[in-house]
């Protein structure tokens, strides 16, 4: 058995596992009952499991624990917080950007393009459309809502001006 | 003001025992009150709380059926001016949900979020079959779905003030669920006031009139999905996230070949493993169960390298795949036949013939497939069922539980809950028969959520591969006088859900798979159901006449549609638009065809066939506001290196009722390198009145791009008996980073007819846009899909352009 220490949307956890390389996405949604990653395909290749490590996305399932320990693991769920925003429950502005253009049909994969969005976002103020748009590279939605997902993100980068 | 007593209908009895329930199921103090019953919801989601809370008090329906007949199975209204609609059309992310209680909403004349919408639980919601075929709209805004229940009870509640106030009818009016008089507005009474909580006990009136479409307050709205704000936060609970008490997680271990059985099994390798994983083979049905998802993991990967199959099925190599496909028996039938075209074809002054391929295509579904189970009491009478699961049809499903597993209907519960988008019969159903077995089995209640690559080679069923021939004759002014189509589509189990043999779990554990393609010694004559063309297998152009009824959107009377079904080797289900996608490829594809042959345009030929003026409509409208070039195809001027524009045109009326739609795609076609970049597609939809404007947007330009997925990449690959594609990489479709064409929808909201659906339609007439606008950019003729930079040129090289 092993016992790992990190943090998750603030808050400090303790796991214990028999195995180091159980992916991270397993522990976030069966140890630490989290809701917002999600099982897609296991080999990191379509995004529904991302979540920030210390702030950078990465593919919660294929990421093994004993890789995470010790680091900093925001959800979907803990968007708001990270930012320090009042009222935790509410939506973070780049999720309230998704709901204003109602930017998802299934909403399965939505882990993907709006954390990686997010962070291109925050370390590129004001980014380009296009630049939006590689940023998401590789990532999946298969109900094909990506115009409008794009259109959020660049809503959110530009301030909702543009 | 209160009523002095509440108001009794004749017979009228105390709110049904299964309507409160639904009631109760999302309230809050329901919640707190299942906890303080010491019921553990890991997860909590609303599910559960219904499943537990049926399973704590008395099975919800000795027989399992609902009489869609009776109002009160259908709507409840609470003394606390709560309103419950149950329904059984379910939320695909199509955002049915939302339309749902728009419809109950605007019928009912009370605020959306009064609503609670209960969605497909058998033994609670009506039985309303399958959620499937962009017939969603059609059927609850039709003469006998949802919106029939609304104005029934509507009437009824009207009834009741009309009494209550002793004013007329005709002189009360309905503001947020309070029925007043308009020669006395002081004089009001709520909806919950007058039924008091009781029944309607009164019979569905299918005469009720519904409210005219210009008078819509709420349907016609862009109303919110009421999903997405938690979707968008992380907390929306899908099948996937479903925990019970007590829960194993289960994985399949499939075998490497199709048809291949189990020589030798050997379950040791489990031992000592963590998560105590328990082997469960069924003949050649395997799976494992085990504490937690990553020990079933590792376990099942354990056992699939301790078992010995043998060889299995050989399959025809992918290269001669459609070759092998025009050489099987096959069971044939007439979609229409007026008898003469081989007379007519005889005297035509010019033939056009072309062969249009279609390949297997997967789903796809972004979330693997995912279900829980819980079976008790091993097999019989007395055993019991719950599943949760994303399925199309809780009472389908219900009753195929019932001849897997052995166990009665109507002690099998069928909860659906969301799942990823499905796009037609995925693998949620092969997954609920999967974990139902396993769930028997050990006896305890089962998760099983597929691998990536379960899911795409064991687990979903694929789309039909079709092999079209297209055979049109035209008169001296080119005008067509005969069409021919033969359209040969291979099948094998489809509909898993009817039957447990046509699904992979369920032959594997032995069930009979019914044959497919049975040869047929003269084929079947058409029927009045063939020619109103629910599967778009008769081209838009011709009259589709039988018995001298005419069907059709077009002139050319003298036409005959031979389908041929085929047994498949791969297993297959119908996938977004099934064939209705592939014959309007062919068809669309073979007047592009035509046009370029006889140097005209493709639009302006296109209207010299067709007769329905909102057929006409939707072609007019799309080529203006695509600012059509009026010429004949392909562009003048075009070099046959480099890279090249064009645009092509594509039209149908979907499912011969269900939807008139048109389409411009524009292209940039790389020549040397094969590269096409689908650049602007601008698409019509005319639907009747529009239910929810953004969310039919949405679905149009989902089907766009996932039109161009289809068409430009995707085909189900295997090499010599494995099938290789297993995963994202394996089965490429569109991503993020590709590039995405602008788009362009124009929804024509047309108050004078009935609403139709819009799930599938714009996603029908994609691949002939595109083929078409490649052929006008390049000169090179796209007759097999995926349009891949090989098969470009390899047409290119083939067609000497």
């Amino acid at each position: 058995m092993s016992n790992y220490g990190l943090q998750v949307n603030g808050q400090s956890y303790n796991v214990t596992v028999d195995d180091p390389s159980t992916p991270l996405l397993f522990v976030l949604q069966e140890n630490i009952q989290l809701n917002g990653p999600k099982f897609g395909c296991g080999l990191g290749q379509c995004g529904a499991c991302t979540v920030l490590l210390d702030g950078t996305p990465i593919r919660s399932c294929i990421t093994a624990i004993s890789d995470a320990a010790g680091h900093s693991v925001t959800s979907l769920e803990g968007l708001r917080a990270l930012d320090g925003l009042p009222n935790p429950d509410a939506l973070h502005p780049v999720q309230q950007a998704f709901l204003d253009d109602q930017a998802m049909q299934c909403g399965y994969c939505i882990a993907g393009p709006l954390l990686y969005g997010y962070a291109f976002i925050r370390d590129n103020p004001g980014a380009s459309r296009a630049a939006i748009e590689q940023a998401l590279s590789g990532l999946l939605c298969r109900c094909c809502a990506h115009n409008r997902m794009i259109n959020a993100l660049q809503r959110y980068a530009t301030g909702g001006t543009f | 003001m209160k009523p002095k007593k509440p108001f009794q209908l004749a017979g009228a009895e105390p709110l049904s025992e299964k309507a409160v329930e639904a009631l109760g199921f999302l309230e809050p103090s329901r919640r707190d009150f299942l906890k303080k019953a010491g019921v553990m919801m890991v997860g909590f989601s609303a599910a559960a709380a219904v499943a537990t809370t049926a399973h704590a008090q008395s099975p919800i329906n000795p027989s399992g059926m609902i009489d869609n007949t009776q109002l009160d199975n259908w709507i409840a209204i609470g003394a606390d001016e709560s309103i419950t609609v149950l329904a059984g059309k379910h939320e695909l992310g199509q955002g049915f949900r939302t339309v749902q209680l728009q419809l109950a909403a605007e019928e009912l004349f009370v605020p959306l979020d009064r609503i609670t919408l209960v969605l497909g639980i058998s033994g609670i919601t009506p039985n309303q079959f399958l959620t499937v075929g962009s017939l969603s709209t059609l059927t609850q805004m039709g003469n006998a779905g949802l919106r029939v229940a609304l104005d029934t009870a509507r009437d009824a509640l009207l009834t009741m003030a009309s009494q209550y106030l002793d004013a007329p009818v005709s002189d009360l009016a309905v503001t947020d669920g309070v029925v007043w008089s308009k020669s006395n507005p002081l004089a009001r009474v709520s909806y919950g006031n007058l039924i008091y909580g009781q029944r309607f006990n009164l019979t569905l009136n299918p005469a009720a009139v519904p409210k005219d479409p210009s008078k819509w307050t709420v349907l016609g709205q862009a109303v919110g999905r009421v999903d997405i704000p938690t979707k968008a936060k992380g907390t929306f609970q899908y099948v996937q996230k479903v925990r019970v008490p007590g829960m194993l997680h289960g994985k399949v271990v499939r075998p490497p070949t199709l048809g291949a059985h189990i020589q030798n099994i050997d379950t040791s390798v489990l031992k000592g493993m963590p998560g105590s994983p328990q082997a469960v083979q069924i003949n050649d049905f395997v799976g494992v169960v085990a504490d937690t998802e990553w020990h079933a993991t590792n376990a099942a990967a354990a056992l699939a390298s301790a078992i010995t199959w043998s060889s299995g099925d050989t399959l025809p190599a992918q290269a001669d795949l459609y070759t092998y496909m025009t050489q099987q028996p096959s069971a044939d039938s007439y979609q229409t036949n007026t008898g003469d075209v081989d007379k007519v074809m005889a005297t035509a002054a010019k033939t056009v013939t072309a062969q249009y391929l279609y390949p297997y295509q997967m789903h796809g579904a972004l979330a693997s497939s995912c279900a829980v189970a819980d079976v008790r009491g091993g097999t019989g009478k007395t055993a019991t069922v719950k599943v949760w699961s994303a399925t199309q049809g809780v009472y389908t499903m219900q009753s195929t539980l019932a001849v897997l597993l052995g166990i009665p209907a109507g002690n099998i519960e069928v909860y659906f809950i969301d799942g990823s988008g499905c796009y037609g019969h995925n693998g949620a159903d092969p997954a609920t028969f999967d974990a139902s077995l396993l769930s028997q089995a050990v006896g305890k209640p089962v998760r099983l959520q597929y691998t990536r690559r379960d899911e795409m080679t064991a687990g979903e069923h694929y789309g039909h591969p079709t092999v079209s021939n297209e055979k049109v004759g035209l008169d001296a002014n080119g005008n067509i006088i005969a069409w021919d189509y033969e359209t040969i589509r291979m099948q094998r189990g489809e509909g898993a859900i009817f039957v447990p043999g046509n699904g992979i779990p369920g032959a594997l554990a032995g069930f009979p798979t019914t044959p497919q393609g049975v040869p047929t010694a003269t084929p079947a004559a058409p029927t009045a159901s063939s020619v109103s063309n629910g599967s778009n297998y008769i081209p838009s152009y011709v009259t589709s006449t039988l018995s001298g009824v005419t069907y059709g959107t077009g002139n050319v009377a003298s036409h005959r549609v031979l389908t041929r079904v085929v047994a498949s080797p791969l297993w297959t289900a119908w996938l977004r638009s099934p064939d209705r996608l592939q014959n309007t490829f062919a068809h669309e594809s073979i007047m592009d065809e035509i046009a370029a042959s006889l140097k005209t345009d493709p639009v302006q030929y296109r209207m010299r066939h067709l007769t329905d003026q909102r057929m006409i409509n939707v072609v007019n409208v799309t080529a203006q506001t695509a600012l059509w070039d009026t010429r004949p195809s392909p562009k003048p001027g075009n070099a046959r290196t480099g890279v090249v524009t064009g645009r092509g045109f594509s039209c149908v009326l979907y499912e011969g009722n269900n939807g008139y739609c048109a389409m411009v795609a524009e292209v940039s076609v790389d020549q040397d390198k094969g590269a096409i970049t689908v650049t602007k597609v601008t698409t019509s939809l005319d639907t009747g009145p529009i239910c929810n404007p953004d969310g039919l947007r949405n679905q149009m330009e989902g089907q766009v791009i996932q039109g161009i997925s289809r068409t430009m990449i995707e085909e189900v690959k295997w090499r010599g008996n494995i099938i290789t594609s297993g995963d994202w990489s394996t089965y490429p479709v569109l991503s993020f980073g590709d590039p995405l064409p602008q788009i362009v929808t124009i929804p024509i909201n047309n108050l004078k007819a009935s609403p139709t659906g819009a799930g599938e339609t714009t996603i029908t007439i994609i691949a002939g846009a595109i083929a078409n606008a490649i052929y006008d950019a390049s000169g090179v003729r796209m007759r097999q899909v995926p349009f891949t930079p090989a098969n470009f040129l390899a047409a290119k090289a083939a067609q000497k352009v």
